[in-house]
């Protein structure tokens, strides 16, 4: 069979190929992070870390366990579905550990107005104050409770 | 040691089984959180957004987001009748302090239209990044694996609603996570919880309790740019059709 006397060339660039191979899936294997393509074209390992990200704004559920006061002042008013991070701002430090960070006195002349100055590009069923006709500089927690803030309706200061 | 044949037809599966929980690597944080059983959107009610700003400044506190630079932002449209096609768009500092007051236009309308990432089903982002880095959860939240990102920016120029920015710190890609570290664990985003108006939910679509499947069958819901076919999961309430 003198067409296969030559074959020993073949086995070699056979070997070649293989070695070349296994050097490249070695090297792409050290390069590759263990979890790329667990979900899809990516690396599955970066959910995990994006979920890690810490939490600033508690959740309204967490300041209910224990601010059980200002909830029942809250739930029968105009601003029951406003969460208490709406104005007070981030306080999972807060929650974690109260001793550690205590909420900003707020200033409701930014505040209220923020929501309540009078502008044609609210909505028309919301709200709304000229401030300054309103209450000439008066500060509105002088006449509103924030935590409910309808005249005569709302609980102690 | 001897295994017989029997021993080893059930040895070796699961070997296999075990080296594939090994590869699969550490589990998610949240042991609770199953990622198939979500499919993460958000519904934003126009008629409720009064442009506080709110959203804003919560999820610039919350994702630690640099001056300059918004994963949400809001929107003023001001529309005149006699030129619906070019309203006037004004968004001061992504509207973080609110906007200025205006009086009543006989000849036009405001509204405000809070803007954010729309967690496309079929997003172009994730399909022009040449690494890998950006892709689409198995909940279906678009996410940015800054480990992995080369800050090319090609994902900036691909998404049709101006929803990302290469962070100036970190040279990457930056855009809303939809607050995935507070939605694997139970909470609700920054801009949902800040918003006092309701104007912005969360909405979980593979929830069959999820009261946005009846807002979605009662309501006349729009998403920006249906043209462009990329599945948006951000459904807008009241949407006017002037805005792009």
């Amino acid at each position: 069979m003198s067409v296969f006397k030559d074959s020993g060339h073949l086995f070699r660039l056979a070997a070649l190929y293989a070695a070349g191979t296994l050097t490249f899936l070695g090297i792409r294997g050290l390069f590759v992070p263990h979890s790329f393509g667990q979900y899809g074209h990516y690396r599955g390992a970066a959910i995990t870390e994006i979920a890690a990200h810490p939490v600033h704004f508690a959740g309204h559920q967490t300041c209910e366990t224990c601010h059980t006061d200002v909830q029942q002042i809250k739930k029968s008013g105009m601003h029951a579905q406003v969460n208490c991070e709406a104005c007070h701002g981030p306080l999972a430090k807060h929650a974690d550990d109260p001793a550690s960070a205590q909420p900003a006195k707020l200033d409701t002349a930014v505040l209220c107005v923020r929501c309540h100055a009078a502008s044609a590009a609210r909505p028309k069923n919301f709200p709304q104050v000229a401030a300054v006709d309103h209450s000439n500089g008066v500060p509105c927690e002088t006449c509103h409770q924030p935590h409910s803030p309808a005249i005569g309706t709302g609980g102690v200061k | 040691m001897n295994i017989t044949r029997r021993q080893m037809l059930i040895l070796l599966p699961a070997a296999a089984v075990a080296w594939e929980s090994v590869l699969a690597g550490t589990p998610e944080s949240s042991p609770n959180y199953k990622m198939t059983e979500h499919w993460w959107s958000m519904l934003i009610d126009i008629s409720k957004c009064i442009g506080c700003g709110n959203c804003v400044r919560a999820c610039q506190a919350e994702n630690d987001i640099p001056d300059g630079f918004f994963r949400t932002w809001v929107e003023r449209y001001h529309v005149t009748d006699w030129n619906l096609e070019n309203p006037e768009v004004i968004s001061p500092d992504g509207g973080k302090e609110g906007f200025p007051s205006v009086t009543e236009d006989q000849n036009g309308k405001y509204f405000f239209v809070p803007k954010l990432c729309n967690h496309c089903a079929d997003s172009p982002c994730t399909q022009v990044c040449p690494v890998g880095a950006t892709f689409i959860s198995p909940d279906g939240v678009v996410l940015v694996d800054q480990k992995y990102c080369l800050g090319c920016a090609y994902c900036v120029q691909a998404c049709p609603y101006g929803c990302r920015y290469i962070h100036p710190q970190k040279k990457v890609a930056d855009k809303c996570t939809l607050c995935y570290h507070r939605i694997t664990k139970g909470l609700t985003t920054a801009c949902c919880e800040a918003c006092p108006t309701g104007a912005r939910q969360l909405a979980d679509l593979k929830n069959p309790k999820d009261p946005i499947h009846e807002f979605l069958r009662t309501h006349n819901v729009q998403i920006l740019k249906p043209q462009m076919a990329t599945g948006a999961k951000v459904f807008y309430n009241d949407l006017d059709g002037s805005v792009r």
